[in-house]
């Protein structure tokens, strides 16, 4: 076994490492543990990239304690795997970067390391979710995610930001329930818990028709619990609160991440454990194309109707991970390439909004109402102007990431009967909607300055570190969307070997 | 007649009916989290009950003896019972600690009260 190979597992034990060895130190130095963690953790992501796609069969399985299948633990590594890790990596690098201001103002002296320290959980959840080959060990890092960010959350103690926590840690141990339950039934059914293992068993029991009921079920319980943590539609009720109230970097995470992790996650069962035909044939990929369409929708409806700059971020969220949903209803390769490019995309564009509002509305004190952030951008220029690029991308304007996935869904949608207008439609829609509070939102922070509120100018000097990594984001965002086709290409080959990996 | 054949999972289904309920629609936030236990026991009832094979032997071979694997119950559903149990704890944990800072903050359990105080916190700002 090569060297390389070892490499997903040191991630996830160096990321726990990392957390319990940042109990030791204050919180800025226990910031420098985690930039440490990100950084080798890219590197080791990179390197399974680079060695998949040149040595072998694109993809490997590392077998825990060296004990086979079904008794061992398995973490697996093709294309994609890594590659989320990365996205997820370099989101969270520059997250924490970003919103590093903001959470030392946030966030008490005596807690800082906290976050940092459910930085690194956060983290070691999420590689693990993209890298197990094992349903129940996905299950506890779930739950691992779950108090990673919820604890993200709490950190702010203001009123608002725990009763934020709460309504949060009820959707997700709600989502937690059904997800164990599913996995539950779905191991009394096939004796197996092994992604490998599962997708034979499930094949096997499909094709004679036997247990067909029990599996659907079991299969919804799991699809419905891990969609509740994801914010589909109408789970979607504690992204505005979540989203809003924590802090800005937090916001980045858990809005650019932790729920893509989920998402993933649902990606990788769908694929690897029920596979595309059981996953068509049991229809519920109509509920859940359904839901897509109807978040997709709804999610910008509540965005107009949002009381602040954040909350209609948020709001936003729960409409662009209805784009995902729907390209998994779609069930097509072409429209789950169009799901995973949609995932990068909000990655990529969501924490740039968090950011950018945020250095918005310091410039007002702090507060996030539309009223107080009016004109805001002509007083920090570069949060305005990332801010503009970020909604530029959220409504789907070529040249930017936004608009890649958009296309991919449109053209993925035909010879789908009644499904095509509906997709098409829900697009048209959508767009329109996005671009009624994002232009509504960008035209306003350049409005010529009015009302009398006390305002202070933030350039890029005294807010160095800040500018740059939302610069850095929006070029991110714009050499993705200008450079999109290698993606694309990435992505098929990454859905091709998820195929070959069973 | 179902049913009373397979008494734990009935059991644990109506266990996971009454958590589920407790964690949804109680008012009180202690309520909810003890909801959540019950839900988690029925969850964890569930599973052991289906590794529960009657008259097989525990699951610990010993030193000298029988060492034939189809006198044992199945021991996997033990062992993620017992993981599942850890996680439970955990989150429990975090609830609780959730509770006391919510309690601490709004000197009541009740989360309609708490979202009422909340609103209005922020309508004052």
């Amino acid at each position: 076994m090569e060297f390389i190979q070892n490499f997903p597992f040191i991630t996830i034990v160096l990321s726990l490492i990392c957390s319990i060895v940042a109990f030791g130190f204050k919180g800025k130095n226990a910031r420098f543990i985690t930039y440490f963690l990100l950084i080798s953790s890219a590197i080791m992501s990179i390197s399974v990239i680079v060695y998949n796609s040149t040595v072998g069969d694109g993809y490997f399985v590392y077998r825990m304690g060296h004990y086979d299948a079904p008794i061992g633990n398995e973490i697996s590594a093709g294309f994609l795997e890594p590659f989320f890790a990365l996205l997820f990596e370099i989101i969270i690098f520059l997250s924490i970067t970003g919103g590093s201001r903001k959470i030392f103002e946030d966030i008490k002296e005596s807690k800082h390391k906290f976050f940092y320290i459910m930085v690194n959980l956060a983290h070691a959840a999420l590689i693990a979710l993209s890298y197990t080959n094992d349903i129940f060990t996905a299950y506890v890092f779930i739950e691992i995610c779950t108090i990673a960010s919820c604890s993200l959350l709490m950190l702010r103690s203001s009123g608002k930001s725990l009763v934020a926590a709460t309504r949060y840690m009820i959707f997700s141990l709600i989502g937690s329930a059904f997800t164990l339950i599913g996995i539950i039934l779905l191991y009394s059914i096939t004796g197996h818990l092994l992604f490998p293992q599962l997708y034979s068993t499930l094949q096997t029991l499909w094709e004679t028709g036997s247990y067909t009921m029990p599996l659907t079920i079991s299969l919804g319980l799991l699809i419905c619990g891990l969609a509740i943590k994801s914010g589909l539609f109408p789970f979607h009720l504690w992204m505005p609160d979540t989203y809003g109230t924590a802090t800005p970097a937090a916001s980045g995470i858990l809005s650019g991440v932790i729920s893509k992790g989920y998402i993933f996650l649902l990606f990788k069962i769908i694929y690897r454990v029920i596979s595309v035909e059981i996953f068509l044939d049991s229809g519920i990929h109509y509920l859940i194309f359904v839901l897509g369409i109807l978040g997709m929708i709804f999610g910008s409806v509540s965005a107009i109707n949002a009381k602040n700059i954040n909350f209609m971020i948020a709001f936003s969220s729960a409409a662009q991970i209805g784009y995902i949903y729907m390209g998994l209803g779609l069930g097509t390769t072409a429209a789950l390439v169009a799901a995973l490019f949609q995932i990068t995309s909000h990655a990529l564009t969501k924490p740039l909004l968090f950011l950018s509002a945020s250095g918005l509305s310091q410039t007002v004190s702090g507060k996030q109402g539309f009223s107080a952030i009016a004109s805001t951008g002509h007083n920090n220029k570069i949060a305005g102007l990332t801010f503009g690029a970020g909604a530029l991308s959220m409504i789907g304007i070529p040249v930017f990431v936004g608009f890649v996935p958009k296309l991919l869904f449109g053209m993925s949608a035909f010879d789908h009967g009644i499904r095509t207008y509906l997709v098409l439609i829900a697009l048209a829609i959508s767009t329109i909607l996005n671009v009624v509070y994002f232009l509504r939102t960008t035209i306003n922070i350049f409005a010529s300055p009015k009302s009398n509120i006390k305002r202070k100018n933030i350039t890029f000097k005294q807010a160095k570190v800040f500018s740059v990594v939302v610069i850095l984001m929006t070029a991110i965002n714009v050499g993705v969307g200008l450079h999109s086709q290698p993606l694309i290409s990435f992505f098929e080959k990454g859905i091709e070997i998820f195929s070959t990996m069973r | 007649m179902n049913l009373l054949i397979n008494y734990e999972e009935a059991t644990s289904m109506i266990l996971f009916a009454i958590g589920f309920t407790m964690l949804v629609f109680s008012k009180n936030i202690l309520k909810k989290i003890m909801g959540l236990n019950i839900m988690d026991t029925g969850i964890y009832l569930f599973l052991a009950s289906m590794g529960y094979i009657e008259n097989k032997l525990t699951p610990i071979v010993p030193s000298t003896g029988n060492v034939n694997a189809s006198d044992y119950i199945n021991p996997i559903p033990t062992g993620l019972v017992l993981t599942g149990i850890v996680v439970s704890v955990s989150v429990s944990a975090l609830m609780l600690a959730l509770t006391i800072k919510l309690y601490k903050k709004f000197h009541t359990l009740n989360l309609d009260e708490i979202y009422e105080k909340c609103n209005k916190e922020e309508d004052d700002e």
